[in-house]
């Protein structure tokens, strides 16, 4: 392939557009591919952590009166379990797609700011493991993943455990805002020509808007944190009663962040099988503004209904009813996308491959949970439901069969793109099977043993209130689900090492990822592709169906990359730049950099120095000296090389 | 830096701005919630001093008169990079960042004058955490803004740095420059005038 690519790239350049390779080239790496694989197998390591977690809980809730760990382990277990599947798991796997992903969809040749790219991948990384530092100590966060004030005040919460929340959080708030800064730009200004924003694909959609949520909710998170750092590290009193301080203050905080949260968490995952349903069901999206306003109405509404969360504070009937109203509200714009979904496999092809199944299972899960999260809409609903183990069968249905099989389904429909090997269908169903079977048997009785009254967050319980057998079959289902994992992992391992290679259009899609070579080089598309259709692959293969020609082509005096589209043969295999637009094609990819991860480390650092503040707090100094002379040398550092340089060259 | 990237965007908008623009719609909820914090806090101290014992208006009025000014010579540093009057863009960039700092130092001796008479510091009491929190925050903002200043000050020494054609780097300075002294304005309304005279 190497060749390949040097042979079209000779008049060009040919040397940086080899794949480079070792640990060096990943550090320093800014391409978004190599970002996003970065991302995914990071976010599978914590997943598969969190899972471990997970493991751990209801090995210790199996029984009535078992002793498998401690209150204060449960405690770190079941806060830890919930931060890491958010943040270090679905949030970042959701990050991995972006990354691959939204640059080969617009038709761009990377995202906006490659080297920002890099950093928020860096500060990502170093900020779970500041989150998990308390483990080596062990001191892990305890207070639940809302950490609710004042427990978590220096009263209550003496050791580090909190503190390993306040300055984790901190680290990943930047790394998250980094990343939609990035994205919502890119989305924004990098499609290529014809890619109207009501041509973008779905998943590029939900994207955006997932982005512009992370930038609009992610601040009153950052200043909660901030103010409970500020309560922990320099005496304040912004949530202490006794000084006159509101804890009600930080559960507003925490939720005008939170809820919105929920939306960054699932709108991904919409967003891939709304990929994912029309190709495996040969049919275009059925009624695609629909689907994309409902996920803007999603987000907007998101804002105004934070406070269903705290329905048992004691607001009021005036704030509990408006917010319930609210809640209530944004149950129409998802039915609409659940409509929406099962309109499009109504009279399509249907092939049951393992992605077209996780997607499936996602709407069928989702709608279990929405409906129960309809339920404690309501406030007296909400006050029966508060705290126990149904609105963990809810948030599990929703977080779980909603954004982790999607998660799950979009990696075994682009694995073909991003490894450029096959995986074994067979053991993908398998996992299917284990992983739907193993989550039903987890989480459906918790709806039961909640309604009998077993509070989520207690470490163990006595015999004789019927919660026993259902207890117990939740973790057999544990199992199941853990078994599901090893196949998967197995499956990847195996598809990687010895998998047939994967074709560059295995399923037949629509949107222009499809067009690259699998995987895709590192400049992405040898010519900008030109866009007429919202389903812009299908258009050019199927024009008696889905329109003509003129609806798709890479260039219009490029004959042989026209031959190429026809033949579906790699791009890389063709199309030399013809001369007369020897200018306009040059590929000037930027150039690698290490300052992104030395400006990560010292903002990393200037947060770790709180916790371990030897020595006149020497670790944060060193922090924010790096902080400056990474930025300053990032600014100053030239992007790529001249153009002009490449001008002279020819 | 990046606009060798920036063959034509989509919406013609430079993506740089593009990502300010949405770094301060970012920011505008960063200080939204800081000064919802200070609403809900301000009066809830059980200790003085309280907010109407403290501020001196007319003082805080002249150093915030001093960062609106800072505003207009940070439109005429932007109109001589423009019009590649490199003489007119070092004297005005400066201005703009002496004026930040002639605020700074305000700011520096309004707090210690609260410290030094009303006893007041981030922990004593509530008002003094919201306070000094929340001022405390958009005097870093104002900070980090001098030092952006005075890099493209010096900058513009070094051939090529900042020049007619990369006006952009100085544009996107004064977009954070305008946006800080927007909060300010919104600051010194709900703390200082509305809070302060109660
Ligand atoms: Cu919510």
């Amino acid at each position: 392939m190497a060749t390949q690519v040097a042979v079209g790239q000779a008049r060009v350049e040919a040397e940086p557009f080899a794949q480079p390779r070792g640990l060096w080239s990943w550090l320093t790496t800014i391409d978004h591919k190599r970002i996003g694989i970065l991302y995914g197998v990071t976010a599978l390591l914590f997943f598969f952590i969190g899972g471990i977690e997970a493991m751990l809980i209801r090995v210790q809730l199996a029984a009535p009166n078992n002793d498998f760990v401690s209150a204060d382990q449960f405690n770190q277990l079941f806060t830890m379990h919930a931060l890491t599947m958010i943040f270090l798991g679905v949030m970042p796997l959701s990050s991995a797609f972006f990354n691959f992903i939204i640059p080969l969809q617009i038709g761009a040749r990377d995202v906006a700011f490659p080297r920002l790219n890099a950093f928020s991948y860096w500060v990502f990384l170093l900020g779970a493991l500041l989150l998990n530092a308390g483990w080596f100590f062990g001191e892990a966060p305890n207070t639940g993943w809302f950490s609710y004030a004042n427990l978590t005040s220096p009263a209550y919460s003496p050791g580090h455990n909190v503190d390993y929340f306040v300055l984790g959080l901190q680290v990943l708030g930047i790394s998250s805002l980094a990343a939609a800064f990035n994205f919502l730009v890119t989305i924004i200004n990098m499609r290529a020509p014809g890619m109207s924003m009501m041509r973008l694909p779905v998943f590029t959609w939900m994207t955006l808007i997932t982005s512009i949520l992370i930038v609009l909710a992610f601040p009153a998170l950052t200043v909660g944190v901030t103010l409970l750092m500020f309560d922990r590290f320099f005496s304040t009193n912004f949530f202490i009663p006794a000084a006159g301080g509101s804890p009600l203050l930080w559960q507003h905080l925490f939720w005008v962040f939170g809820h919105p949260e929920v939306y960054i968490l699932i709108l991904p995952a919409f967003g891939i099988i709304s990929e994912i349903l029309p190709t495996f069901s040969r049919k275009p999206l059925f009624g695609y503004s629909a689907v994309v306003f409902a996920g803007a109405g999603i987000a907007v509404l998101g804002f105004g209904v934070w406070a269903h969360h705290m329905f048992t504070v004691g607001m009021g009937p005036v704030p509990n009813a408006v917010f319930s109203i609210a809640t209530m509200l944004i149950a129409l714009p998802t039915g609409v996308k659940i409509f929406n979904w099962i309109g499009t496999m109504y009279g399509g092809h249907l092939d049951f491959r393992t992605p077209m199944l996780f997607a499936v299972a996602l709407v069928g899960m989702f709608i279990i949970g929405g409906l129960s999260g309809v339920m404690h809409a309501s406030p007296p609903v909400d006050s029966q439901q508060q705290d126990s183990y149904f609105i963990v069968a809810h948030l599990h249905y929703v977080l779980f069969g909603g954004s982790i099989m999607g998660l799950f389904g979009g990696i075994y429909y682009w694995f073909p793109k991003i490894t450029g090997k096959m995986y074994k269908e067979a053991l993908g169903k398998l996992h299917f099977w284990l992983m739907l079977i193993g989550f039903n048997i987890t989480f459906f009785p918790m709806h039961w043993v909640g309604i009998e009254g077993m509070p989520r967050r207690i470490y163990t319980y006595n015999s004789g209130y019927g919660w026993d057998l259902w207890n117990l079959i939740s973790t057999i289902g544990v199992f199941v689900l853990a078994i599901g994992f090893v196949v998967f992992i197995v499956n990847m391992w195996l598809s990687v090492t010895l998998g047939e290679k994967a074709a560059d259009d295995p399923w037949d899609g629509a949107t222009l990822e499809w067009t690259t070579p699998s995987p895709p080089p590192l400049y992405n598309f040898k010519h900008t592709p030109r866009v007429t259709s919202r389903i812009p692959f299908w258009s050019q293969k199927y024009p008696e169906v889905y329109g003509d020609d003129d609806h798709f082509h890479h260039h219009a005096t490029d004959a042989a990359a026209d031959d190429h589209a026809a033949e579906h043969a790699p791009a890389s295999a063709h199309a030399v730049a013809h001369d007369e637009h020897a200018h306009e094609e040059a590929i000037h990819l930027p150039n690698p950099s290490y300052w992104p991860l030395v400006t990560a480390i010292g903002l990393t650092l200037v947060f770790a120095g709180f916790r371990w503040n030897y020595a006149y707090h020497a670790i944060t100094y060193i922090g924010v000296v790096t902080l400056v002379v990474g930025i300053y040398s990032w600014a100053l550092e030239p992007a790529m090389d001249d153009p002009a340089e490449h001008a002279e060259a020819h | 830096m990046a606009q060798h990237l920036a063959h034509p965007t989509s919406t013609g908008l430079d993506s740089r701005k593009l990502a300010m623009w949405a770094f301060l719609a970012s920011d505008c909820m960063f200080f939204g919630s800081l000064i919802a914090m200070y609403e809900v806090s301000k009066d809830r101290s059980v200790v003085g001093p309280f907010p109407h014992e403290v501020f001196n208006i007319p003082y805080t009025s002249v150093s915030a008169f001093v960062l609106l000014m800072s505003s207009l010579a940070m439109v005429l540093a932007l109109s001589g990079i423009q019009n590649a009057n490199m003489r007119r863009f070092r004297i005005w960039i400066a201005t703009t960042g002496l004026l930040g700092l002639v605020f700074l130092a305000g700011q520096v001796y309004e707090f210690t004058f609260f410290w030094r008479h009303e006893h007041m510091t981030l922990s004593h009491n509530l008002f003094g955490s919201s306070f000094f929190t929340l001022t405390g925050f958009h005097g870093t903002h104002v900070a980090i803004g001098v030092v952006w200043l005075f890099s493209l000050f010096l900058a513009s020494f070094k051939k090529g740095l900042v020049t007619q054609e990369k006006s952009l780097n100085v544009e996107i300075a004064g977009l954070y420059w305008h946006f800080v002294d927007i909060v300010w304005i919104v600051i010194f309304t709900v703390v200082y005038l509305l809070s302060g005279a109660g």
